[in-house]
């Protein structure tokens, strides 16, 4: 393998693996949203696109090593005791931030998926399929109904 | 971070969500995705994310495959694509 290809799969590619996979999985709902055909493949589709951007900004919070963001039992009493003396280790938690701004995401998210998925009902009693396709048809001004 | 916990977690994503976009049986498609919301679960629990992945579990995995699978029963199971 070429050395320069080498260094840059080792700087570029390898420490950095989820990102490319969350990129991956971006397009994949992205292809869904534009070319599928079926309503719900779509909807499908729109969530996989949401929790790959949520996946995204969650990684960036992530730390190696890190536990979960809660303060140990020893660390609190340290604080209560001595007051302006806190020495918390910050690489020993994940950055919280990130997961709380992404739990807004993902409620969001699901509240647009059951509003998406209860207009695909609609849809279905007015045009008795949810093809895109036949819609369409039944759309056009030369179409019955 | 586990690094050979993530790939797997990773490759099983990637795998479940080009599955949901593939079978054309809708109802096995929303089970799927619903595979899919688990396995993202787990890989914010990894991350040390636990209320993330809690709400997630509940929320993603559970409320929207129940109303994706009502969607289905109550509209057409099989899909052209």
């Amino acid at each position: 393998m070429e050395p320069a290809l080498a260094s840059f799969l080792q700087e570029q590619i390898v420490p950095k693996f989820n990102y490319w996979v969350y990129v991956v999985l971006m397009m994949i709902g992205l292809y869904a949203m534009i070319a599928k055909n079926n309503l719900i493949k779509k909807l499908i589709g729109m969530s996989i696109f949401q929790t790959a951007i949520i996946l995204f900004y969650v990684s960036v919070g992530a730390k190696d090593g890190a536990g979960i963001p809660i303060l140990d039992h020893h660390t609190y009493e340290h604080a209560l005791e001595h007051p302006g003396d806190e020495h918390i280790d910050r690489d020993g938690y994940a950055n919280p931030l990130p997961h709380v701004l992404m739990l807004t995401a993902i409620v969001v998210g699901v509240s647009t998926l059951g509003l998406a998925l209860a207009i695909a009902q609609r849809i279905f009693t007015s045009f008795g399929s949810i093809e895109e396709d036949e819609i369409l048809e039944k759309l056009q001004p030369g179409g019955h109904d | 971070m586990i690094w050979q916990f993530d790939i797997i977690i990773l490759i099983f994503m990637v795998v479940t969500a080009v599955i949901a976009l593939r079978v054309k049986d809708l109802l096995a498609a929303s089970m799927v995705f619903g595979i899919y919301s688990f396995l993202i679960c787990l890989l914010w629990a990894e991350m040390g994310a636990v209320d993330v992945a809690f709400t997630e579990a509940t929320v993603g995995a559970g409320v929207s495959t129940v109303i994706m699978v009502a969607t289905v029963f109550s509209t057409r199971r099989r899909s052209k694509d």
